[in-house]
């Protein structure tokens, strides 16, 4: 009894310590993609348009492009050197290249040395995440009982989408504090320093931890593998699983996290031109609701299997997405909005600016609508003034921005983002274990984490860039950038349908 | 099942070609567009990232879908010695 006492103490110390640093080291990862739309105004000529979002969106895409590299390098590392300095190492790194993000100048101060340098450091990021996660969960696995390894690599598994939780609230709050105009001038550099801090400290507690127990009975037996490398991928015996794994699981689970926790916000955002705080706290309320799920469905994993929750899940999102994005944008609508009673229309904000072609000038006026259900919006409308002072005979461009929403639209979408969120941690909840189970403690490191970094890394990482680029095609719509997604849910849901095995080998000390 | 996953193989090594050819077209495309002025957002630069991203893992999927037409994944190995 008091055996087991330690061993679940110790297990506890084990998924408490690793977790905190793989959590720091998300919140650095995504602070970069939730300030998206206010980097590409630091970064690019401010008349670069839909250009810059869509730029810094490849920028952020970069990062995670690399994942795979830094899963090689690290993951070689990992399996020669062993698992605790090796992920002390990648958290340097990240702490490191955050930190240093926040101290690049703006583009108006060193042109485009500032996009570039932030690209550097946006690689370095993606290396050390690439190298960090396929540790994390593999110290995990190997210190966790048979039987019980899906419930306590769900507890990794909810990393991620708690380091998005941390990097949203500590966004909406550092603007809440400064101020829209301060955050947007310096204040979003803030939660990128913040993070040296929160690196010391997990810094400080992964110091403090042991060697993995399979790990090192492998090297004290003198059977570590020489090249993991060469093992991973020259033998074809793990080079057809690694495919396997990134084709039938990870790559589809990559698009739905990606769909779910990112694409889901940047399309209140950008597509349905809700308020800054207003897309973020909808998240923020769905994932705090969702998060229990991941153990949940880890823990439901060991019981039934993982192939089937994983595949429900990527079903459940190729179905659903088109309705509920079709949604999104019918109850975001503001022309329908302008149908109820108009409560009051605040004061317009005025600004003229001079073209230099001949003469003409853009007189830009600004109102805040609020309505009687509660709803707001600003809008703005675009006129152009020739130089006689006589108006253009154009019709004046009108358009919205900031839309808040009445309450019951307000937690309807809120349920379709957790709706979303909960097919995440359907889809990640079991795959950490999935992974492990797949590959021998030999080359785990190395093998587990590269289809795990094509999957979240290329293909989840790329949805926002994609799918935004695909609806900026002439003649697309706003839903065309979800076929993406789709597309990929599908083709793996079908390949891990047809090839993988619902049970795996459920001995990772081998 | 494992006669699906033999067809399904075949299925998997004309896909990577075919995608490639896919987007090699759509980047031709939409880059000409852009060249035009018509939608600047799309530039040779996205385009190259993506098609340089999307060619090893189309290789990868051929190489997927040769396994799978040799039999490579008629029977999944249940332990680590079997690999």
């Amino acid at each position: 009894m008091r055996t087991d006492d330690n061993a679940t103490q110790s297990i506890t110390k084990v998924i408490a310590a690793s977790s905190l640093g793989t959590l720091i080291e998300w919140y650095d990862f995504y602070i970069f993609g939730s300030l998206a739309v206010i980097i590409g105004h630091q970064l690019f000529p401010s008349d670069a348009g839909a250009s810059a979002l869509i730029n810094t969106l490849a920028i952020f895409a970069a990062g995670f492009i690399v994942r795979p590299f830094g899963a090689l390098v690290f993951g070689r590392l990992g399996d020669l050197i062993g698992r605790k300095y090796t992920f002390l190492l990648t958290l340097v790194l990240m702490g490191g290249s955050t930190f240093l993000i926040g101290l690049i100048p703006s583009y108006s101060s060193i042109g485009y040395a500032a996009p570039i340098l932030v690209l550097i450091l946006r690689l370095v990021q993606g290396l050390a995440l690439g190298g960090e996660y396929g540790g994390a969960a593999t110290y995990v696995a190997e210190h966790a009982p048979e039987g019980k390894r899906g419930f306590f690599t769900s507890w990794i598994q909810t990393t991620a989408t708690l380091g998005l939780f941390l990097s949203l609230g500590v966004i909406v709050g550092t603007k809440n504090i400064l101020g829209a105009d301060v955050f947007a001038d310096w204040g979003w550099r803030i939660p990128f320093l913040l993070s040296i801090l929160l690196v010391g400290v997990s810094i400080y507690i992964r110091m403090k931890m042991h060697e993995s127990p399979v790990f090192s009975k492998l090297k004290s037996e003198g059977k570590i593998s020489a090249n993991p490398l060469k093992e991973s991928f020259q033998k074809k015996a793990n080079f057809k699983m690694v495919l396997l794994a990134l084709f039938g699981a990870t790559m589809g689970q990559g698009v739905i996290w990606y769909t779910g926790q990112f694409y889901a916000q940047s399309f209140l955002e950008n597509t349905c031109k809700l308020d800054f705080n207003e897309s973020r706290y909808i998240l923020l309320w769905a994932i705090l609701f969702a998060t229990p799920f991941f153990v949940v469905f880890g823990s439901w994993s060991d019981k039934v299997g993982r192939k089937w929750i994983m595949l429900t899940g990527m079903l459940l999102g190729i179905i659903f997405y088109r309705p509920i994005y079709q949604y999104f944008i019918d109850a975001t609508n503001v022309g329908e909005f302008q149908k109820t009673e108009l409560l009051s229309v605040s004061e317009p904000v005025v600004t003229r600016a001079f073209l230099q072609e001949k003469g003409d000038s853009l007189i830009t006026s600004a109102v805040v609508k609020t309505l009687k259900d509660g709803s707001t919006f600003k809008e703005v409308k675009v006129e152009t003034i020739h130089a006689d002072q006589t108006l253009a005979a154009v019709e004046p461009k009108i358009s919205f921005a900031d839309v808040t929403l009445p309450s019951s639209t307000y937690w309807t979408i809120i349920a379709l983002v957790f709706f979303q969120v909960l097919l995440v941690t359907m889809v990640y909840g079991p795959i950490a274990a999935f992974l492990v189970e797949l590959f021998p403690t030999q080359i785990r490191y190395t093998s587990m984490s590269l289809p795990y970094h094509i999957g979240n890394g290329v293909f989840g990482g790329l949805v926002p860039f994609i799918a935004t680029l695909v609806a900026s095609f002439q003649g697309s719509t706003p839903l065309s950038g979800l076929w993406y997604p789709i597309g990929i849910a599908s083709l793996s849901f079908i390949i891990g349908a047809v090839y993988i095995n619902n049970k795996g080998d459920e001995n990772v000390a081998d | 099942m494992n006669a699906l996953k033999k067809l399904l193989g075949i299925v998997w090594i004309v896909l990577g070609p075919v995608i490639i050819l896919f987007l090699a077209m759509q980047a031709i495309e939409k880059i000409a567009a852009a060249a035009e002025g018509i939608d600047r957002t799309n530039t040779t630069l996205q385009w190259s990232i993506i098609i340089i991203i999307f060619i090893p893992i189309c290789a990868g999927l051929m190489i997927f879908g040769y396994y799978g037409l040799k039999g490579e994944y008629d029977r999944l190995p249940r332990s680590s010695e079997e690999l």
